[in-house]
């Protein structure tokens, strides 16, 4: 970079008569000293609104782009305003480089395309919403036909690539399940059980642990576990996927994207995650236990209450809550997967897409269940 | 114009590069000279990508120098690497256009960051460089809307934005068809013939080579050398070697 002192210096205005205007350019006009000699010679030129500007080019070393532009401005707004320009002593190759970017100048860029009204912001979210849902409803569709087919062929299903996914999924998510489980149990044990020791019912603590995290808690962790890690990774796999071709050259070779790739991952997940709640109640009755522990109880005594508080019913209704959500969690992270648009920020978009609507599906599942429950009289 | 006289622009010495041990490209020596159009050629896999990303600085050779206006960009460190950098201009294969930005924004971007230029100017500039590769019109569209060859012409733009003595062409007519391509190849002859750039363009396009190159070296994947270094013509018709005519006639190699 050049000093700022040199900057200033390029471009200097001559003294001259009444109508005219004269510029005089020292050293080189490139994109480093441009910018000066841009702001100089535009202001002068709105203060004195010459009939007739002068640019002496005689001491002019050396003219890039940026410094053809600035020649080309000055004629544009003397000729704007029907006054001339002249351009002095310009060296011939400079010359050239000015005829040529001056030959394409009449190109003008088309407007870009006006933001739209908030009518039609409003307008366009409620058609996108009403696809979506659309979509939503086909898509389920087809995931339950592609699961029939594999509940009748099982043969049909890519068991390597949903044991694959089973690792994944389910294995390698079992140390922040079981810290996430712990540490859940663990703190609420020790909240519980400080308010419930003024009224000496802390052996309590071993109930509220209990019933919570094996009907509640574990399964509602696994799957907001699932959807951070899985669902993610399902919709980020397959809109990549989509990005390439690579769906395209599926349904060309006959093989629905589905039941080739939806189907083995809902199965996968399916699979994993009552195992994963029955792991994160688990390591939360370790967590209560640890409280209870601390706080004077036998072991035993904690096992015995927390035997008399669950009863088969909430272990159950933990599991098929558990086993909704990972059907739920994976198909909504494939569907966004498969619904990935182009462009390098579309993968990142079906991402977030999938969590989100993971989580939002989840709480509704829930909800459902609880309704479910309260009916049963589980 | 003869080209032993003139200093060379960039002088490339004792280049060997590969990974893992692998050697891919050994003890290269070559000179582009100033206002040339440079062209590297060699079959697939021979190690012409890996050459530009060389010599642009992405990557680093095992060994050698590559001396960029008598800077070499190999041992280049901060702002002189960064002074090296803003004379070099690079397209991509895909254009390598932000997607997120209009071709004005796209070609905007290197002045905002590089010089002090009022913003107006910075438009000016801008759209007269995309007026010169024949995109003023298209200067507020998104990449996405636009075709592979307009998207070609607006990186050349965009390349070309701080006015670089050098720009690098990573196989500009890949992916389109004949016509968009020789319409491509006449806008690198006249940018080469009226601003003065030196190009340096990696291909294996025939016709393209033919239309646009001053001067080529062939890398070949064997040895990993170059094995012809010439005017394109003189390659074609008087090579030694029966692989560079081949390559030059179109010819299947007989196994």
């Amino acid at each position: 970079m050049r000093s700022a002192e040199t900057a200033q210096s390029v471009l200097q205005a001559l003294p001259s008569s009444e109508d005219d205007l004269v510029f005089s350019i020292n050293g080189p006009l490139d994109s480093h000293t441009a910018g000066e000699a841009w702001r100089t010679a535009l202001r002068l030129l709105e203060e004195t609104n010459p009939r007739r500007l002068i640019v002496d080019a005689t001491r002019l070393t050396y003219c890039d782009g940026a410094g053809a532009a600035l020649l080309l401005e000055l004629r544009r707004r003397q000729s704007g305003r029907r006054a001339t320009c002249e351009i002095r002593s310009l060296d011939p190759a400079y010359q050239a480089l000015l005829d040529m970017y001056g030959r394409t100048d009449g190109q003008n860029p088309d407007p870009p395309a006006p933001a739209a009204s908030l009518v039609e912001q409003i307008g366009r979210a409620a058609l996108m919403l009403r696809n979506d849902i659309v979509t939503l409803i086909a898509f389920v569709g087809e995931l339950c036909m592609a699961l029939g087919r594999a509940l009748r062929h099982p043969g049909l299903v890519r068991w390597k690539d949903a044991l694959v996914t089973a690792e994944l999924a389910g294995a390698n998510a079992l140390p922040i399940v079981a810290l996430l489980g712990f540490l859940l149990g663990l703190i609420m044990a020790f909240q519980s059980a400080i308010p419930m020791r003024q009224f000496g019912a802390d052996i309590y603590v071993a109930n509220l642990i209990g019933l919570s995290m094996l009907r509640e808690l574990g399964p509602l962790l696994t799957a907001i576990i699932l959807a951070g890690r899985s669902g993610s990774a399902f919709a980020a796999e397959l809109g990549t996927m989509k990005v390439s071709e690579e769906l395209d050259a599926l349904t060309t070779m006959g093989l629905e994207p589905v039941g080739f790739l939806v189907v083995p991952r809902v199965i996968a997940a399916v699979a994993m995650t009552p195992l994963l709640a029955v792991w994160a109640g688990f390591l939360g009755l370790i967590g209560g236990a640890v409280v209870m522990l601390s706080l004077g109880f036998p072991l035993v005594t904690y096992i015995i209450q927390v035997k008399s508080a669950v009863t088969v019913g909430d272990m159950v209704g933990g599991l098929s809550k558990s086993f909704v959500f990972g059907i739920v969690v994976a198909a909504i992270g494939c569907l966004r997967g498969l619904q990935t648009k182009s462009g390098a920020s579309a993968v990142g978009d079906s991402t977030t897409r999938a969590v989100v609507s993971g989580l939002v599906l989840i709480t509704l599942v829930d909800g459902v269940f609880a309704v479910i429950f309260y009916y049963l009289g589980i | 114009m003869d080209a032993s006289v003139r200093t060379p622009i960039i002088r490339v010495r004792h280049f060997t590069a590969g990974y893992d041990g692998k050697i891919l490209l050994d003890d290269l020596s070559f000179d582009v000279y100033p206002g040339e159009v440079f062209v590297i050629l060699g079959g697939s896999g021979s190690g012409k990508s890996t050459l530009l990303k060389h010599m642009i600085g992405l990557y680093r050779p095992l060994q050698g120098s590559i001396l960029i206006e008598g800077e070499d960009i190999v041992s280049a460190e901060g702002p002189q690497r960064l002074k090296i950098l803003t004379r070099i201009g690079v397209m991509y294969q895909q254009g390598a256009l932000f997607g997120s930005m209009s071709l004005l924004e796209n070609v905007r971007l290197p002045l905002e960051e590089y010089t002090d230029l009022p913003d107006d100017a910075i438009d000016r500039i801008a759209l007269m460089k995309l007026q010169l590769v024949g995109l003023g019109q298209a200067a507020y569209k998104l990449p996405d809307e636009i075709s592979g060859g307009m998207r070609k012409r607006a990186a050349i733009a965009r390349a070309m934005a701080l006015d670089p003595p050098i720009l690098f062409l990573d196989e500009p007519s890949a992916g389109l068809d004949p016509i968009t391509s020789a319409e491509l190849d006449q806008l690198i002859i006249s940018i080469a013939a009226n601003l003065k750039i030196t190009f340096v363009v990696v291909t294996h396009e025939l016709p393209s080579i033919e239309a646009i190159a001053d001067r080529v070296i062939m890398l070949d994947k064997q040895t990993k050398k170059i094995i012809a270094e010439g005017k394109p013509q003189e390659l074609r018709d008087h090579s030694e070697n029966s692989w560079v005519r081949q390559f030059f006639n179109r010819e299947a190699s007989v196994a």
